[in-house]
């Protein structure tokens, strides 16, 4: 198995300071390692995930070979070589480990913004000290946006959030977390295979989720209520200015009403599974209040924004892959992890196999399944050659 | 148990060309064309007839005709609507087909679909009158009154897919780049 870094080194070197998982602890487990805390209802801090991973890595055996980046990988006779900066390895078969969010997805026009704002990514922000005094405008209202919107506008700095489609969820349903209903309901075991439309169901953004000791429900109407500015889609910027779609109202009404089949979906699952009676009684969220006339245009020369956050999600570096197995879009093609060539799978994209695959708790299935198509494709002689090899770059 | 529901749309066409058109982006590409002439006065008058697309030159059944003008309170002729209104014959018959689309999509059977929609403008951006005050509309309002086989749940969800997936409402929520030469 081949790390850039560190085990664990996404969690280690390229998260916030004050990110905890969205999962709760009794649901952050790997295979043989559950959590054993006294929190089972928390959430893990970064420091904690790194911990976890560390402790399932040793626990497990893992043959990790830290500090080696791939920078190649080629299809040659019998398997694949792969090129890192320390040698080369060949192999019958490879796994694509290296996950979904290796860039962060920033559109064009993040170019046209004036200078004199700066401009920060997920991985790059660490807490609200590290920023200018003034207004922040943070594109993107899914987790990461919400939660750093909530940290940046608690720095008492004005805060506009730029909210295109998003998925809506309360914390906590019923009395459980959300994500014991999508656990418990079958939702996240829901296969790739059964999933309606595959290339949405993948493209879906992070749930709007934060892991606070209190549990909180953190969705617009409360950042709203905070005094965080509601802005639109950013669509493009002109003459110095940041344009906002007029169709932030749908955006809302898309979302609320997908959070109302999901809590139908949820209700349902618990009257026909006869334990309906063990929870809360059912509730309904608020719809998200639109302001009363939302800007659609803001003066980025003005100074009113001095910092810029783009929480627009990311997109996986496939620029070390020189096999063709990318779509038009640069996404790798694969059925259910098996990549469009012969002995290259992959694990940990979204609904990879089943609609938990980017969670922690998900991979263990995906992993099994992967795994059993890929011995298989090795065939009977698998013992007599060398050991497939996992690599992340 | 199977109810057919028929709101007239071929909803299999429409997926079948977008699985078609998701390896052949260069014939998804479209160009919408009109001609307009100068009439007298601010009245004129549009005609469209062919478009391209699919990679060759279209043509409609029959040529459209359309007069714009500006009404009598304007000290204008009101030969026709004035061009803003076509905005909102654009918007909500857009509206309108993706609910209809939608609702054959989703075996909802429509009874009736009427819409009304309002914009509001304040003309002193025109005139000049007032130079903080824009050109267009400050705000559409659209109402729908869906009469259909379905909860109201249901109909909401009909009328937001149908503002996702339109393009005139995308064409006037969003910025689109235009360009105006002499020729």
């Amino acid at each position: 198995m081949l790390e850039r870094g560190e085990v664990a080194n996404s969690w280690r070197h390229e998260r916030w300071d004050s990110l905890r998982l969205l999962t709760p602890n009794w649901l952050s487990r790997l295979p043989g390692l559950r959590y054993d805390g006294d929190d089972p209802d928390g959430y893990m801090t970064t420091a904690e995930v790194v911990a976890f991973i560390a402790r399932f890595a040793a626990s497990a055996r893992t043959p990790v070979r830290t500090g080696t980046t791939v920078t190649a990988l080629r299809r040659v006779e019998g398997g694949y070589r792969v090129t890192t900066d320390h040698g080369e390895i060949e192999a019958r078969a490879v796994v694509i480990a290296s996950g979904a969010c290796n860039q962060p997805a920033i559109p064009a026009f993040a170019g046209d913004v004036p200078r004199g704002i700066e401009q920060l990514t997920p991985s790059t922000y660490r807490n609200p000290d590290g920023l200018a005094d003034g207004g922040v405008l943070v594109v993107g209202a899914s987790a990461t946006g919400l939660q750093l919107a909530a940290e940046l506008r608690a720095s008492g700095r004005p805060v506009a959030v730029s909210v295109g489609e998003h998925v809506r969820m309360p914390r906590t349903y019923r009395g459980r977390d959300v994500l014991w209903w999508m656990d418990a309901s079958g939702v996240w075991d829901q296969r790739y295979d059964e999933v309606d439309d595959l290339t949405r169901a993948r493209g879906l953004p992070s749930p709007q989720l934060v892991g606070t000791p209190e549990r909180r429900t953190l969705d617009l109407n409360a950042l709203a209520a905070d005094g965080v500015e509601l802005v639109g889609r950013w669509a493009s910027v002109r003459d110095g200015h940041a344009l906002f779609s007029g169709g932030l109202r749908n955006v809302f009404s898309l979302a609320d009403l997908k959070l109302r089949r999901m809590l139908d979906g949820f209700d349902e699952w618990a009257k026909a599974a006869g334990v309906d009676a063990a929870f809360d009684p059912p509730e309904r969220l608020a719809p998200t209040e639109t302001p009363r006339s939302p800007r659609w245009q803001l003066d980025l020369r003005s100074g009113e924004i001095r910092t810029i956050v783009w929480a627009t999600g990311f997109r996986p570096d496939y620029r070390w892959l020189d096999v063709p197995v990318l779509d038009a879009k640069g996404r790798l093609r694969h059925r259910g992890g098996a990549v469009a060539s012969p002995g290259l799978y992959a694990l940990g994209l979204p609904v990879l196999r089943r609609r938990k695959s980017t969670f922690i708790h998900g991979i263990e299935d995906d992993a099994r399944d992967v795994i059993e198509d890929l011995a298989a494709g090795l065939g009977p002689t698998q013992a007599q050659t060398p050991r497939p090899r996992v690599a992340t770059a | 148990m199977t109810t057919t529901i028929d709101n007239g749309v071929n909803v299999q066409a429409l997926l079948d060309a977008r699985g078609a058109l998701v390896d052949a982006p260069a014939a998804a590409q479209f160009t919408w064309k009109a001609s307009s002439t100068w009439k007298h006065g601010v009245h004129s008058q549009t005609t469209i007839q062919n478009y391209f697309g699919l990679g060759e030159e279209q043509s409609h059944k029959t040529e459209s005709v359309f007069d714009a003008d500006h009404p009598e309170v304007f000290a204008a002729e009101d030969n026709g609507i004035t061009p803003i209104e076509y905005l909102l014959v654009g918007l909500t018959s857009c509206l309108t087909a993706g609910v209809a689309s939608v609702a054959q999509n989703r075996g909802i059977q429509l009874r009736s679909v009427e819409a009304t929609v309002e914009g509001n403008h304040d003309i002193r951006g025109i005139l000049g009158a007032d130079s903080d005050v824009r050109n267009g509309f400050n705000d559409i309002k659209v109402s729908f009154n869906i009469d259909a086989d379905a909860s109201r749940e249901d109909i909401e969800a009909l009328v937001a897919q149908s503002q996702k997936r339109s393009a005139v409402f995308d064409a006037l929520t969003n910025p689109t780049e235009i360009t105006v030469d002499v020729a």
